[in-house]
């Protein structure tokens, strides 16, 4: 039986401090029990001498200096993890909340998991069909890849991620074993219920493991959450053989929760209050995407974060942007104007797609078709403002042509029903039909061997828009 | 040995810095092994009664009253052959030996050699018995790999006479193959191996001016803002903008003999594309696989923080060996910001009083040690050689005013700003012409005139002042339009836009265009030039620019990057004719 320790010498906001202990590691868990009725799990985060700075997961409600006994348990944050875990729902340190009993394994793993060695990697290259195209055309997901969405209050980012793990569960993506990891941190209770349903109604619940820490949960709770997830993820990708996608939701409220803690434990701040490790911390999480050498699973992670006002230049999207391969940034513009999804395409990126597209994979005329979507979408931008100074009527036919384009663009393109599920062909198709609206001479980024056997002009109608004379026949 | 190894005791631990009782004797940058499982750490701080040490490896599971050991000697890096075509952590530990003993993850305390001891390498000597060697003198030639031969050096600080010399034959780098008496009077045996403080520069002889380019085939970097051989760049940009991927760019093609790539807190997918696209590019140069000129450091960004910090610096340390030998070698460090923000990682763990946004005060005396180390250096040995140092920047919010990216431009003298925009709509190298400069310009334009024309600069003057004017002109535009302007101004729109495209935009997917030999830039140049001498005579003549855009010319001149193979340069002639065709038969029409 281990010592317990009875007491605390301080306790400040979620941080508690310990003395007078024998033997206690950095990053060791050790169990509380407040008024011999409570139960708590803490982790140390720093040490002198006899004395440890411990966080509660559970948060310090109720703790007093003298109700509290503490027991070392020797070893870091673990879990146990089985297949079983498919199905079933946790809280954030991972327990489970659904009622059906513990999980029996006899494989624990530590939740801080290890750096992958870059020559073990397997470079990803299989594109995951998400029926978006927006995301595969111009900004293609591949199976072992972070891609993280970029979102604001207000603005779709739930349905999408719950549409693209829908689509891509299904059809010729449903080979071997797909599963879901979802992990929620400091989500509203209808979010978590949204996807809830969502993996319900389209019947992969039982593909899914949840991990659920609501906003009202403890806060320290969810600095664990995605270790957890994450463990899992690996566990089953890499032990199970299985293609896992992680959802993590909502990156913000992570990271958010690391600078409340920061700040109790009276740490020099950097940007805006954020840890100095805010960086180190959030790469330790999105590297654990990605596919090993010799081993049949994957885990590719989709993140969520809201930006803060808007501002991708915030330290959490400029810093997970740093660190993910690419984004999807969704915008509020689109959104005002009712196109689902509400993708602006130009500052997305899928780092990834150049290797994972064209010949073989997609198709040859893939990479050209998207350079050139993305070079005439950016000259919509200009054509619009300069629309704005002198008026639509002043503009050269060239310009009005770009507003024209993206206008079609932006609604026959990038807009789509929610349950609309677009294959490759067909994105590329809609794609060549928007490009037909332009002369073929100012097509500049498409190989001429391409363009010779892709490029017919469209027909455009009087006012500009474009004319689909078998608008049924692309939906096959 | 026989001394006994010093010994201290923790008691303090907080994140990846530890804190010893007392002084155990350490030296300031001693590297330590800590705790039962011998991590490797560094010594950072010494008072009397506190000893602080920051570990390159993962610290969950350290206990107060675990010992820590000295090793007697400053964090090294090891020289010898076998440096090439690897792939190492940020302390030199190899990634595929750690992956062949601890799988697919990295594992803590594992204690693999930096180099392949066991390996016997075909070694030749060139030199004798009674000769007297100077500090850093070459003993033998080996091999290293189909590309490169390594000489096996004495180190900079030992001279003396040779007793002794192994005859040529295969060995490992352990043994011994020279004896050497030093002016002591004392015989020293060596072997291949030398260990060299990561942190102190190598000394060399002399420095010299940069007076010759490193050669990319990038027609932005090479004609417009060119990079001196022993020079020092820094590529800032937001994320997605294009650092990686300009790096990748010169590490494949420049003219560099050795490459080592430094991957500081970067993406782990990163790294094993660069392994695995190196492994089958070919040089082509010499006709051999990239790896082997080229040397991998990878600390990805989920690996431990302080051996990040300490990644730049062996990265660094295998240059100047290199350099030492007498070859031109060539430093990628993606990303410097990652290295930037471990020292502040740091600084705030050790409490230490931050100075701008959080960053250390010394921020910039690191930042100038680091890349004054670059040059075009005279050797101990007599041979010539340098360092250039490329370094990435990753700017918080793509601003470039905050402290990395404004220090940083203090000490480089070459800048190549990538700009989202021009990365939105997909203008790749997006390297914005009006914000990037290079100070090398005047130091290398003899070069310029003597190997590739002498026109050269003169040509790429012209070519800057068409972009600037349009940059002036697009301010009106963007205001009333481009249809009020006059037709000499619509031409330079034109011929920006031709530049812009044909000439700027290079694609790193085709197989032409990735890599551009400087002969070609320059007839690209030239020939751009004279369409813009011959329309601007038609305008001249009273010709509208609506009229001259009819014809297809200037999308021919733009496509001239794809048309036109690397091998036929021949084929410029008949451009010129066709520019002149244009003329006659818009004259021919209109007159």
């Amino acid at each position: 039986m281990a010592i317990e320790y009875l007491g605390l010498s301080g306790i400040n906001g979620p941080l508690v401090v310990l003395e007078g202990l024998q033997g206690a590691a950095y990053d060791e868990i050790v169990e509380m029990t407040v008024n011999g009725a409570q139960h708590k799990l803490g982790r140390i985060i720093e040490i002198y001498r006899d004395k440890a700075v411990i966080q509660v997961f559970e948060g310090t409600e109720g703790m007093a200096l003298r109700n509290t006994h503490t027991r070392l348990t020797g070893h870091p944050m673990e879990i146990a993890v089985s297949e079983e875990m498919l199905g079933r729902t946790f809280n954030g340190i991972g327990q489970p909340i659904d009622g059906l009993g513990e999980i029996s394994s006899e494989t624990r793993l530590d939740v801080n998991g290890k750096p992958l060695n870059p020559v073990t990697r397997e470079y990803p290259r299989n594109y995951i069909r998400t029926g978006i195209s927006a995301i595969d055309g111009l900004t293609t997901l591949i199976r072992g890849q972070k891609l993280p969405i970029f979102s604001g209050n207000g603005l779709p980012h739930d349905q999408l991620a719950a549409q693209i793990v829908q689509q891509a569960s299904l059809g010729d993506n449903s080979d071997e074993q797909f599963a879901i990891v979802f992990a929620a941190m400091g989500v509203k209770y209808d979010v978590a219920d949204f996807f809830r349903r969502t993996f319900e109604e389209s019947g992969v619940s039982d593909h899914v493991a949840m991990f659920i820490n609501l906003a009202n949960d403890p806060v320290v709770e969810r600095l664990i959450t995605p270790k957890v997830a994450l463990t899992v993820a690996e566990y089953l990708a890499f032990e199970k053989g299985m293609h896992i996608l992680v959802i993590l939701t909502d990156m913000t409220s992570f990271a958010e929760a690391m600078r409340e803690v920061s700040s109790s434990k009276g740490e020099i701040p950097s940007r805006k209050g954020f840890p100095g490790y805010l960086y180190s911390e959030l790469a330790a999480l999105y590297e654990r995407a990605g596919i090993v050498a010799g081993r049949p699973g994957s885990v590719t992670q989709i993140p969520i974060l809201t930006m803060p006002n808007d501002d991708i230049t915030h330290p959490i999207p400029d810093l997970t942007g740093y660190i993910t391969e690419g984004q999807i940034v969704l915008d509020r513009d689109l959104q005002g104007q009712s196109i689902y999804p509400p993708i602006n395409v130009l500052p997305s990126l899928s780092r990834l797609m150049k290797d994972g597209i064209g010949k073989g994979y997609t198709r040859e005329d893939h990479q050209d078709v998207a350079n050139q979507l993305f070079s005439c979408y950016a000259k919509v931008g200009d054509a619009r403002a300069l629309a704005s100074v002198i008026g639509e009527d002043e503009l050269s036919p060239t310009d009005k042509l770009y507003l024209a384009f993206g206008k079609e663009f932006e609604h026959r393109f990038i807009g789509q029903d929610i349950h609309d599920n677009r294959n490759i062909l067909k994105t590329l198709d809609i794609g060549w039909k928007l490009l037909g609206m332009f002369p073929r001479e100012e097509l500049d980024r498409i190989d001429t061997k391409i363009l010779d056997q892709y490029y017919k002009p469209s027909e455009v109608a009087e006012d500009g828009s474009l004319i689909l004379e078998d608008e049924d026949a692309l939906d096959s | 040995m026989a001394e006994l190894k010093k010994t201290g005791t923790i008691y303090g631990i907080n994140g990846p810095v530890i804190y010893l009782e007392g002084d155990p004797g350490f030296q300031m940058n001693e590297m330590v092994y800590v705790g039962e499982e011998n991590l490797i750490g560094e010594v950072i701080g010494l008072t009397s009664d506190r000893t602080t040490i920051q570990v390159y490896e993962e610290t969950s599971g350290l206990r107060p009253g675990q010992q820590v050991v000295g090793s007697g000697a400053p964090v090294s890096v090891t020289l010898a052959p076998g440096i090439l075509d690897n792939i190492f952590d940020g302390i030199e530990r190899p990634l595929s030996e750690i992956a062949k003993s601890g799988g697919p993850y990295i594992s803590r305390g594992v204690n693999v050699s930096s180099l392949d001891m066991e390996k016997k390498w075909p070694t030749h000597m060139t030199v004798k018995k009674g000769d007297h060697l100077y500090p850093g003198a070459i003993i033998a030639e080996v091999p290293e790999t189909r590309a490169i031969v390594h000489k096996v050096m004495i180190p900079p600080d030992l001279e003396g006479e040779v007793v002794n010399v192994a005859e040529d034959g295969e060995y490992t780098i352990t043994e011994p193959i020279l004896t050497l008496r030093l002016p002591s009077g004392e015989e020293k045996t060596l072997t291949m191996i030398q260990k060299w403080p990561i942190r102190v520069p190598r000394p060399t002889a002399k420095r010299f001016p940069a007076t010759q380019p490193l050669v990319t085939g990038q027609r932005i970097l090479d004609t417009l803002f060119p990079l001196a051989k022993g020079g020092t760049a820094a590529v800032p940009g937001g994320f997605g903008t294009g650092k990686t991927m300009t790096q990748h760019q010169i590490a494949k093609w420049s003219d560099a003999d050795i490459i080592i790539y430094i991957g500081c807190g970067e993406r782990g997918n990163e790294m094993t594309q660069v392994l695995e696209e190196f492994t089958h590019l070919v040089d082509p140069k010499s006709g051999n696989p990239l790896m082997d000129r080229t040397t991998l450091i990878a600390n990805t960004s989920n690996m431990p923080v302080a051996a990040r910090e300490a990644s730049l610096y062996s990265g660094l340390t295998l240059a100047e060996y290199y350099r030492d030998m007498g070859y031109h070698v060539a430093i990628m460090a993606d990303s410097t910001s990652r290295w930037a923000e471990a020292l502040r990682e740091l600084s705030g763990r050790l409490e230490e009083m931050p100075a701008e946004e959080g960053f250390p005060a010394y921020l910039a005396s690191r930042l100038s040690a680091f890349y004054e180390r670059a040059g075009m250096m005279q050797n101990l040995n007599g041979t010539e050689g340098s360092v250039s140092i490329i370094g990435a920047v990753s700017p918080q919010g793509g601003d470039f005013s905050e402290p990395v990216t404004q220090n940083t431009k203090r000490f480089v003298r070459c800048f190549w700003g990538l700009d989202k925009s021009l990365a939105y709509a997909r203008h790749f190298p997006a390297i914005n012409w009006l914000t990037s400069y290079s100070e090398y310009l005047t130091d290398l334009a003899p070069w310029y005139m003597d190997h590739v024309d002498k026109r050269f600069v003169d040509y790429r003057n012209r070519i800057v002042y068409l972009l600037t004017q349009e940059s002036s002109l697009m301010e009106i535009v963007k205001l009333i339009g481009a249809d009020v302007l006059p037709d000499d101004q619509k031409l330079i729109l034109e011929i920006a836009k031709v530049i812009r495209v044909g000439f700027l935009q290079q694609n790193a997917f085709h197989k032409d265009d990735t890599c551009v030999p400087m002969e070609k830039q320059f007839k690209m140049m030239e020939v751009i030039l004279y369409l813009y001498r011959k329309s601007r005579s038609l305008i001249s003549m009273g010709m509208p620019m609506s009229v001259l855009k009819e014809d297809k010319i200037y999308d021919k001149i733009i496509s001239i990057k794809y048309d036109v193979p690397n091998d036929r340069l021949d084929l410029f002639d008949d451009y010129r004719k066709q520019i002149d065709d244009f003329y006659d038969a818009v004259v021919e029409r209109n007159a």
